[in-house]
């Protein structure tokens, strides 16, 4: 058991060095991303900038909407990262009035927060039909809709509630449109092109307005804001890193629409990697020579399995430990019994996007809160298990226990606990299935892991990658699973393993 | 001795145990009988504390069962349930020898003691590895009675002990088990609802009806001087079906 332990704890400490990268913190510049094709190649050129100069840029991608990154950006947990105007007045500031960008630089000053110039292209919202399905219908403008109430449409979650989104464009035109549904927008041009969605929303600069052949609808009233790309920054990057600062502002009014738009293209259609796109854009543009990162499958693999690990074993262990405890006492008090179960049972049923979002102001963004979230969610099976593990017990059992004068922690220890062995280890196994499997969310908080290929795979709508992360998964699942089979021929007593088999 | 005064156990509105007052003498057989709900295993779990009484109290050889001396009183006493009771996860000897180990008796003594009272028990020796799952229902009665005997107490307190059985285990064992008792000399209360097993064992025979003592004595006393008319008639309900048979 000390050996099994010791293996346990050597192991551990393994992972905490890996994904602890000990550097200097000040020195490194964060850089984030939104999780879209446009942003991603964005956050990479500002990285190969700062890079270039000699400055240490850490570089977290594929960050699950706006309000991650602004929260992370206030928190410090990342230092810059390209957002658009059009977002930041109405989504980020949408409860101040906001006429131009003299009046939003100032207000973001307040936050301590820098914004830098446009940098040079619009990626304003836009309303997009199959071509073909626009001609037929002979709709050009956003007010020709107003004649097909029975089209469906389709459009991303922070769309449907944003202030110039999906309830003001409605009463704007006054569309009578009501089979309209919230969903991701990679998976949006998915819907668009199988038949199952008639409209969407775009951005302007989207790869796939060609690629898939589609029509932008003109927005014949002006009721989309513009959204200039730019960049938002924390304003102590000034004094930390005022070269690196000047030289990612090279950016400021640089990058035109057409060249934006070949960018997203090369990505998504061409397949290159984002950090392809990014050297070639900066060796055209600017002669700077940067190394692409060039990581092949296995590295890939390697790392995000590491991450994957580190979110789940740690997660886990904590929730054991934590959890053994509560249900022991639950067990023993059935009033705080009701109340500890119900807590766990309520978190439960919080979903886990939003409880990983909601960690956010508390944690921050990377590894720490996701495993919070975690920990949170795999309470539930194990609280439960130890719980009805120890209240199945027999009564003629405990009692016998009793009766031999045993005090009530030695009940626990030689009686009690052996005999709920199988139940807890099954509550274990299954909060580490379901634990594995909700870890790669944790990539939309930074965190990392097999959650990052899906998140790029759906971006890019590479099948491949996305299994990338699917697959390796799947298979820890199904090794956690036989880690416990394995462990329970070890932990649950001989006597208990023939009882199952008679 | 064990002085039960004035025990009252309510559940609810179901009065279990009504102002008992019982002196279970020592070194005999006291056996509790009576009808299914009657108290008498109420009684017999009161006095290992495994219930506590609403009123009145326990003593047990000079000392009164409180909280505080609970454990230690117990450790005096072996307890035995029909079912046995055997921890499934434990092998017959480490359920046998668990206390012993507890207590950290050192390995030369726990093995002596485990021979004695397979050899007492007659309860084959080479079955101590096996687990309760595979032995026989009459071989855990044994492992049971050894488990309760371990620690050598002077008290030994049986609920049904032989309940289970089917009748010619049950009836080697009766003798087995009046035999061992009668080696040992130790005081034995045992709870039965079988005339004939209390005949068999008892020194004394209690006989309780609805939380209450209808009366004390031996099976003489209860046949020829019954206190009430409900004692003739238990008795006789387990007379009369061999006597019936017996007729034609």
């Amino acid at each position: 058991m000390f050996n099994l332990l010791k293996i346990f704890s050597l192991f551990f400490l393994l992972l905490v060095s890996a994904c602890n990268n000990p550097e200097d913190s000040d020195n490194v510049i964060k850089v984030g991303s939104k999780k879209f094709t446009e942003s991603v190649i964005l956050g990479k050129i500002i990285s190969q900038l700062g890079r270039s100069e000699g400055a240490k840029v850490e570089y977290r991608k594929e960050l699950g909407g706006t309000r991650v990154l602004w929260n992370a950006l206030l928190n410090g947990d990342i230092d810059i990262y390209p957002e658009y105007t059009g977002t930041i007045t109405q989504e980020i500031l949408s409860n101040k009035t906001i006429t131009d960008l003299k009046e939003l630089t100032e207000e973001l000053a307040l936050k301590d927060i820098g914004i830098s110039k446009p940098l040079g292209f619009n990626n304003t919202y836009a309303i997009g039909m199959k071509k073909e399905n626009a001609d037929k219908l002979g709709i050009k403008t956003i007010s020709d809709l107003k004649k097909h109430p029975e089209l469906k449409f389709g459009f991303t979650n922070e769309f449907m509630n944003r202030g110039d989104g999906w309830p003001s464009l409605k009463s704007a035109y006054g569309l009578p449109q009501k089979n309209v549904t919230g969903l991701d927008h990679d998976l949006a041009y998915r819907g668009l092109e199988s038949g199952h969605i008639d409209a969407i929303d775009l951005y302007s600069t989207d790869a796939e307005i060609s690629y898939y052949d589609l029509k932008v609808l003109k927005d014949d009233k002006k009721h989309f804001e513009d959204y200039f790309s730019v960049l938002l920054y924390r304003k102590d990057l000034e004094d930390r890193n005022p070269q690196a600062l000047k030289n990612i502002l090279k950016l400021e009014d640089s990058i035109s629409e057409k060249e934006i738009l070949d960018m997203n293209a090369a990505s998504k259609i061409d397949g290159l990697s984002d950090s392809v796109v990014a050297s070639n854009y900066l060796k055209d543009k600017y002669s700077i020579d940067t190394k692409p990162v060039k990581e092949t499958f296995l590295s890939r693999l390697y790392r995000n399995t590491l991450q994957h690990l580190f979110l789940v074993i740690i997660s886990l262990s904590a929730a054991i430990i934590v959890s053994i405890p509560l249900g022991i006492l639950a067990y023993k008090n059935q009033k705080v019994g009701h109340l500890v179960l119900g807590i766990v049972g309520v978190i439960q049923t919080l979903p886990s996007l939003a409880l990983l979002v909601f960690m956010i102001p508390f944690f921050g963004i990377g590894a720490v809160p996701a495993i919070v979230a975690l920990f949170l969610y795999s309470l539930l099976p194990i609280v439960r298990n130890t719980y009805t593990g120890l209240k199945d017990i027999p009564r003629d059992i405990q009692e016998s226990a009793e009766a031999l004068g045993l005090s009530a922690f030695a009940r626990l220890r030689l009686i009690e606990i052996p005999i709920a062995s199988r139940s807890i280890l099954s509550g274990i196994k299954t909060s580490a299935v379901i634990n594995v499997g909700t870890a790669t969310l944790g990539a939309l908080i930074g965190a990392g892991g097999y959650g990052q290929p899906i998140l790029t795979g759906i971006r890019l709508d590479n099948m491949g990658l996305i299994l990338e992360g699917a697959i390796p998964a799947a298979v820890l699942a199904l090794l956690v699973q036989g880690l416990f089979d394995l462990l329970e021929r070890v932990i649950v007593p001989q006597g208990l393993r023939l009882e199952e088999k008679n | 001795m064990i002085n039960l005064i004035d025990i009252s156990k309510n559940y609810g509105d179901n009065q279990a145990v009504r102002s008992i007052d019982l002196r279970i003498q020592s070194a005999k057989t006291t056996v509790l009988i009576g009808p299914s709900g009657c108290g008498k295993s109420t009684i017999l779990r009161t006095i290992i504390g495994l219930i506590s009484p609403d009123s009145g109290e326990v003593n047990i050889e000079g000392d009164t069962l409180r909280p505080n001396n609970l454990i230690s009183l117990r450790r005096k006493m072996g307890y035995v349930i029909q079912e046995g009771g055997l921890f499934p996860n434990l092998s017959a000897k480490e359920n046998v020898s668990l206390m012993a180990s507890f207590l950290s008796w050192d390995k030369i003594s726990i093995q002596k003691r485990i021979d004695e009272l397979c050899d007492l028990t007659k309860f084959p020796k080479d079955a101590l590895q096996r687990y309760p799952i595979q032995i026989s229902g009459g071989q855990r009665q044994r492992l049971s009675l050894m488990r309760a005997l371990m620690l050598n107490p002077n008290i030994l307190l049986l609920d049904e002990p032989l309940g289970a059985l089917d009748p010619l285990i049950r009836s080697e064992l009766q003798q087995d088990l009046k035999d061992i008792f009668s080696t040992l000399g130790k005081t034995v209360v045992m709870v039965t609802h079988d005339m004939g097993e209390a005949a068999f064992f008892a020194d004394k025979i209690v006989l309780i009806k609805d939380g209450q003592i209808m009366q004390e004595g031996n099976i003489y006393d209860l046949i020829k001087t019954p206190s009430n008319p409900f004692v003739t008639t238990f008795i006789n309900a387990q007379r009369n079906h061999l006597e019936k048979i017996g007729d034609i």
